[in-house]
């Protein structure tokens, strides 16, 4: 390299477009190398979770890729939807709530065709570790007791912890967060309620659905 | 050799990324919570500290002082997203456990600090030695801070190692007490605090201490130690 060029102002501005035009060039063919198998780990992760909710006797299809989006007031919802013999068993679909703290907590839920619960669990969470995490199915049943639950079992105003006159426990030294599931857990019950049809995929020709 | 032994002192000890430069202590706090984590995040740094020490001494002659540090970062951004496709792709089990700190790298100031202080001047392989020595120095500050956090907080110690390191490591993780009721104020941020505070306290008693007891024998040199 000639040494004038070192000294110009370009120079700073050529290297670092070459280091820039490096850096995303390695990153791309990495990309591109990976892609693949991302996609196929992050199902993977999927199939692991629905199966958690979704007892095997429910379904013989391909539980993942039969997936259709609802949109839920302005939030789309990704369904997935658990078929033996062609007919939807179960449905299955993320809710998220606020958690202690404003940070979000994800669960999946899946409910049968008859708005019964079949199961909830918590994919990812911030809560307090030692109070709030018992939410988690390895550190405690709590999570359980909604299985078998639907909207008129018990009736609305059940649907709450017992401090606030519902059914469902509370934990020592933590309120927030299992008020905060149980709620979500019931707007999840609700949005199945509202979509029944939809998501069952029976929707009757000139039926309002 | 002795060059490189020297390298090796210095980033195990004399000038170890936490215990002695005080570098990286956001990663560390956020992540020590088990030895476990410790030692995944110990050992993804370490291959980020080696590859951006090796790239950055393989350029230095190129870079210019002006834009020196926007090209480190971008070099280090870049392999730390190298390093999380990667891991993601192909070890997706330590992926679901270190996941949300793998992109963290990027901020510890420990790589930026290697490769500005030390990459930038010296040759690829001393470089490398370097990255290396440092990065298992701040491993083994992770490990020591883990251990501590999990120990007091949990009563375990490499709790899902496997999960890390493969089924043949289950041996690692030991249960001291079982049904331990847990010492949260371990767990969160400040038991990370408390635990760095009194490691730092324990090593600056022992230098203390290593000089007072020096001192007296200066001039005799070949008296009994």
């Amino acid at each position: 390299m000639k040494p004038e060029f070192r000294q110009t102002f370009s120079y700073p501005i050529a290297l670092l477009g070459g280091v820039a035009l490096m850096a995303s060039a390695a990153i791309s063919v990495a990309d591109w190398l990976t892609r693949a198998d991302i996609a196929q780990r992050q199902l993977e992760d999927l199939q692991a979770t629905l199966q958690q909710v979704v007892p095997v006797a429910y379904y013989d299809n391909d539980l993942v890729r039969d997936a259709v989006t609802v949109n839920d007031g302005q939030r789309p919802v990704i369904v997935y939807r658990a078929r033996r013999n062609g007919q939807v068993q179960a449905v299955c679909y993320q809710v998220s709530a606020p958690g202690y703290g404003n940070s979000a907590m994800v669960m999946i839920m899946s409910v049968d065709r008859n708005g019964a619960l079949l199961g909830v669990r918590v994919i990812s969470h911030a809560e307090t570790p030692g109070l709030g995490d018992k939410i988690e199915l390895s550190r405690s049943d709590w999570i359980l007791r909604f299985n078998g639950r639907s909207l008129d079992d018990p009736p609305p105003s059940g649907w709450a912890v017992k401090k606030d006159g519902g059914i469902f426990d509370q934990f020592t030294g933590a309120t927030i967060t299992p008020r905060a599931l149980v709620k979500a857990v019931k707007s999840g019950l609700e949005f199945f309620a509202a979509h029944r049809m939809l998501l069952l995929d029976e929707i009757v020709a000139g039926g309002k659905f | 050799m002795n060059d490189y032994r020297s390298l090796f002192a210095d980033g195990l000890w004399r000038n170890n990324v936490v215990f002695a430069q005080m570098l990286a202590l956001c990663p560390l706090m956020a992540v020590t919570t088990t030895a476990t984590n410790g030692l995944g995040m110990g050992l993804a740094t370490t291959g980020v500290l080696l590859s951006a020490n090796i790239v950055v001494a393989s350029l230095r002659h190129w870079i210019a002082e002006e834009v020196r540090i926007p090209i480190f970062v971008l070099l280090i951004a870049a392999l730390v997203t190298l390093a999380d496709m990667a891991i993601n792709a192909w070890l997706h089990e330590l992926y679901k456990v270190l996941g949300l700190f793998i992109p963290l790298i990027v901020v510890n100031c420990c790589v930026l600090g290697r490769a500005e202080s030390f990459a930038s001047r010296q040759p690829v392989l001393a470089s490398a030695v370097d990255g290396l020595a440092m990065g298992l120095g701040l491993t083994f500050a992770l490990i020591l801070i883990g251990g501590c956090r999990e120990v007091l907080g949990s009563a375990t110690l490499f709790a899902q190692a496997s999960l890390l390191l493969g089924q043949s490591f289950v041996f690692l993780e030991i249960t001291l007490i079982r049904n331990y009721p847990g010492f949260l104020l371990m767990l969160l941020p400040p038991g990370g605090f408390l635990v760095l505070g009194f490691l730092l306290a324990g090593k600056r008693a022992m230098e203390q201490h290593r000089v007072r007891r020096q001192a007296p024998v200066a001039a005799p040199i070949n008296s009994t130690a």
